[in-house]
């Protein structure tokens, strides 16, 4: 019997193959990205000038809740988990994920729970409007009583990424072909595994939180009120202790993807792979006593200030070393500027200034001032975008001539890159000023100091916008109109597995174990 | 135009101006002369020792990033230009060096430490609130704050100045819109100056760029902080938690006095509270009520309720012919005072608002909008009513 794709939306619907399930990861995760940057072109565009003109102030809120809730959850997370699916199995050899019909039901409830969250919008109290980080008492006694559906979202979206993890663990720890060792395996996978255990570790602590919420808005309790002997601040305990280690599941499988494509493009091996491996360990590691680093003015006793002040400072030790490393990777090689080397030289400049300012940001004395103000939102967006998404853009173009067959159109590809890249930087380096002058974040309008810094933040963001348009017409074009792609290596640096394999690959990637030496 | 143009593309292009600017930028802002936009770049340094410090680190780290970004930018730009492979330029092959892996592990460690000193210092220093001149307690009210002199028998709501208007673009926007309130803080020069702070409702912030100050407030907690500014000005802060719709519009303002003016403030404010208290008993015309309630309604209800007391539906109920401000003029009293009993949005306005304001509103809000030909006859309230009220619970 021939192994093929069944035939018409049963392919879909019941998919188990890993490569079907990737597919539909990335192309939902590319309509949330695209809903949520919607919502950000609102908030730009209201912001271009001080005043009201477009939109209310309630309704600016709940747009800045929705864009950090379907970009954070919706957008750069399954999109981590769609590259994972395509990539995990053929970079370890591996014929499909190990536990197929879960991965089907882990993609298949992230609709339903993205359904829920956005069919607030339509609803009398409208969305959710009390910020991604959802504080208590405004997400609860002071909440619309759109909440719930918000509480039931996001427990299904945490379900469907407990699911996802547990199945990569899985799979990288028993489907690996013979010969290759957990030392032999390739960043991307590393740094994914890593994700997975942070993953399952800490989206439980999420519903625990969004749990208690719901008790207390319905059932009585007062987990987070003081009047009943709650305390709000309980909240945003626990609140960041799920919070600092999501922000490193974003950026760990980032940090995979730079690792294998400068190799490639410098057409010289990773400089430090073991150091590489214990310097995502120790991120993660740090990640889970960090937390409180966000909560600077919260009347923290100043021993707590102290210590999450230097546990933070010690994230710039391996993070430094990851840096350093994809320096020495490209130092003496034989580099060539293609789309996706482009992105990644581009992650590289960034995130490394996105972790100054992380830096900055951990030092206690300082943050005083930055807490809260705009700075803070240029920080985050510089990991955040230039980091998870411009790696992810770089991801794409790395392997879409291996999942297609075809290749894209690398004018297209770097005019993307550069718009990409003027657009996020006119867009997010003056909001650095904007909160060092002293502009509190999630303002629906601002003082008149404020207004010529703003209107270039408003240009470089549409900018940055139109630039993911061209993104994604060059990804249909490759799709249906691409030229062939190489029969094997696109890349002459690639090396992996997966680049063993045919392009596109086999439905069932290796249906015989590879050797691996 | 152009000119202004061209400097936004150099600063938009050039990460540095940031630091080379920083000096220019940190000019004070109080006095009437607002910096224009365009040069506003870094953190102010602020009149208080708290301010100096945050920025004195925040430029101290500043300089360290730049000075380990020109190495490790340095070296990627150089490898960038000089190893292309159009060049020609063969791939070296070496990998994994211990000496090199360990010293840019340790070195940081270094450099680290070396920032976390003058950090600790400062956060010690800025934790010391004891021995205070002045306590003042500070409560975030969505979406105003409410200042109370301990021991001064003084408290009053400081809430935003700005028109709706001007807001909404139908006047003209003046030069301190969204940082201007009806009340400011007043505190003198030179004197430690403690700050109880809270919150009734949700969490707020308080901040203020040239005090170095920002604390959370939050409900159910008092956090302490504390300051001595050491120049007179006004200096202009802002609410810095999201706290709802009104988050942007409950600017702080606190102006700094020499310490006589401090003192005939004080007294001047207390003369006022005692004749405050004295018109409670008088008895107003329904055209002095409607008056003053017209005012006071647009100041503390018309966020939620708005100016034409329609609400909005779905989030906050309207009052033009609803059944509270039609109805028992008891129930609307106990409403107005002491909040709604099932919806936390609406506060409890007893120990916010004068009596004479308090009866203001609820005769304006059952005389407005249509609402004098509908319903109950009860239509106008006395202070003396709302005190007999309070008194009696």
């Amino acid at each position: 019997m021939a192994h093929g794709p069944a035939k018409g939306i049963g392919r879909w619907l019941y998919a188990t193959n890993h490569k079907d399930i990737g597919t539909m990861y990335l192309w939902f995760s590319f309509a949330m990205f695209i809903l949520g940057g919607a919502f950000a072109m609102i908030i730009r565009a209201e912001l271009f000038a001080p005043g009201m003109q477009l939109i209310k102030p309630e309704f600016f809120n709940q747009m800045t809740t929705m864009h950090g809730l379907i970009m954070v959850f919706g957008a750069i997370m399954p999109a981590f988990v769609g590259l994972a699916n395509w990539l995990i199995p053929m970079q370890i050899g591996a014929p499909d994920m190990a536990l197929p019909r879960m991965n089907n039901l882990s993609f298949w409830i992230l609709p339903f729970g993205f359904s829920l969250l956005a069919a607030t919008l339509f609803m009398e109290g409208g969305a959710p409007n009390f910020g991604w980080t959802f504080y208590a008492p405004l997400s609860t006694t002071y909440a619309p009583p759109t909440v719930n559906f918000f509480i039931f979202g996001v427990h299904i979206i945490g379900a469907s990424s407990i699911m996802g993890s547990i199945n990569i663990i899985a799979t990288v720890l028993n489907l690996r072909a013979p010969g290759m060792t957990l030392m032999k395996m390739p960043l991307f996978v590393w740094t994914w595994l890593i994700t997975a255990f942070l993953l399952v570790a800490v989206m439980p602590v999420l519903a625990g939180a969004v749990t208690m919420m719901l008790m207390d808005i319905n059932f009585g309790t007062s987990f987070f009120d003081a009047a009943g002997g709650g305390d709000p601040v309980l909240f945003q305990h626990v609140f960041w202790f799920f919070g600092h280690p999501e922000v490193y599941i974003i950026i760990l499988p980032a940090f995979g993807v730079i690792s294998a494509i400068i190799p490639t493009f410098s057409r010289k091996p990773l400089f430090g792979y073991s150091s590489m491996v214990y310097a995502t360990s120790a991120i993660a590691f740090l990640s889970f006593i960090v937390w409180a680093h966000h909560m600077y003015t919260v009347g923290m006793p100043l021993a707590g200030e102290l210590y999450f002040m230097y546990a933070t400072m010690l994230i710039a030790v391996p993070t430094g070393v990851k840096v350093f490393n994809w320096i020495a990777t490209m130092f003496g090689g034989a580099i060539s500027y293609e789309t996706p080397m482009l992105f990644s030289i581009a992650f590289v400049i960034l995130f490394t200034i996105g972790g100054f300012t992380g830096l900055m940001l951990a030092m206690a004395p300082a943050d005083i001032q930055y807490h809260d103000s705009y700075f803070v939102v240029a920080h985050f967006h510089y990991v955040m975008v230039a980091g998870a998404v411009f790696s992810m853009s770089a991801a794409v173009y790395y392997w879409l001539p291996k999942w297609t067959g075809k290749m894209y159109s690398e004018a297209m590809g770097k005019t993307h890159f550069w718009l990409a890249f003027i657009g996020f930087n006119v867009t997010f380096f003056p909001q650095h000023f904007l909160g060092l002058a002293g502009m509190p974040r999630r303002y629906a309008d601002y003082a008149l100091q404020f207004t010529e810094w703003n209107m270039v933040s408003t240009v470089g963001a549409f900018i940055y916008g139109a630039a993911q348009i061209l993104f994604l017409y060059n990804v249909i074009r490759t799709i249906v109109a691409g030229t062939p792609a190489p029969e094997e290596k696109t890349w002459e640096g690639a090396e992996g597995l997966e680049w063993t394999l045919p392009s596109p690959p086999p439905f069932h990637s290796f249906s015989t174990p590879p050797e691996v030496k | 135009m152009l000119s202004r143009l061209k400097q936004l593309v150099v600063y938009a292009l050039n990460p540095l101006v940031l630091l080379s600017c920083a000096g220019m930028a940190s000019a004070k802002e109080a006095g009437s002369d607002q910096p224009e936009g365009w040069s506003l770049l870094n953190m102010p340094v602020g009149v208080t020792e708290s301010a100096r410090n945050s920025y004195d680190i925040h430029m101290y780290v500043i300089w360290v990033c730049v000075a380990i970004g020109v190495v490790v930018f340095g070296v990627m730009i150089y490898s960038m230009l000089a190893h292309r492979k159009s060049l020609g330029h063969e791939p070296a092959t070496f990998h994994e060096s211990t000496t090199v892996e360990l010293a840019w592990t340790i070195i940081p460690v270094f450099i680290l430490v070396a920032l976390a000193v003058p950090a600790t210092t400062s956060m010690v220093e800025r934790y010391d609130s004891s021995e205070a001149d002045i306590d003042i307690k500070i409560t975030g009210y969505q979406w105003k704050w409410q200042y109370e002199y301990l021991g001064e028998d003084i408290q009053f709501m400081s809430e935003l100045s700005t028109s709706e208007p001007a807001i909404y673009g139908k006047e003209s926007k003046t030069e301190y819109y969204l940082t201007e309130v009806n009340e400011p803080l007043v505190i003198p020069v030179g004197k430690k100056v403690r700050f109880l702070v809270t919150a009734k409702d949700v969490i707020h912030a308080w901040w203020v760029p040239d005090l170095g100050v920002k604390k959370d407030a939050i409900p159910g907690f008092i956090n302490e902080t504390w300051t001595r500014v050491e120049e007179p000005g006004i200096y202009r802060g802002f609410c810095a938690e999201l706290c709802g719709k009104g988050h942007a519009f409950m600017p702080v303002v606190v102006n700094v006095v020499e310490a006589d003016e401090y003192a005939q403030w004080l007294a001047d404010k207390k003369a006022a509270v005692a004749a405050e208290r004295e018109l409670a008993n008088k008895s107003f015309t329904l055209e002095e009520l409607m008056a003053k309630g017209e005012e006071a309604y647009n100041r503390s209800c018309a966020s939620c309720h708005m100016a034409n007391g329609e609400g909005i539906p779905g989030a906050f109920p309207g009052l033009k012919a609803s059944p509270l401000t039609l109805g028992p003029v008891a129930d609307h009293i106990d409403m107005v005072v002491n909040g709604s009993a099932t919806n936390a949005a609406m506060q409890a306005f007893g120990g916010q608002l004068s009596e004479v304001d308090l009866a203001a509103i609820i005769t304006y809000e059952r005389n407005a909008w249509g609402n004098d030909a509908l319903g109950d006859d009860d239509k106008i309230v006395q202070p003396i009513d709302v005190l007999k009220f309070k008194q009696g619970q």
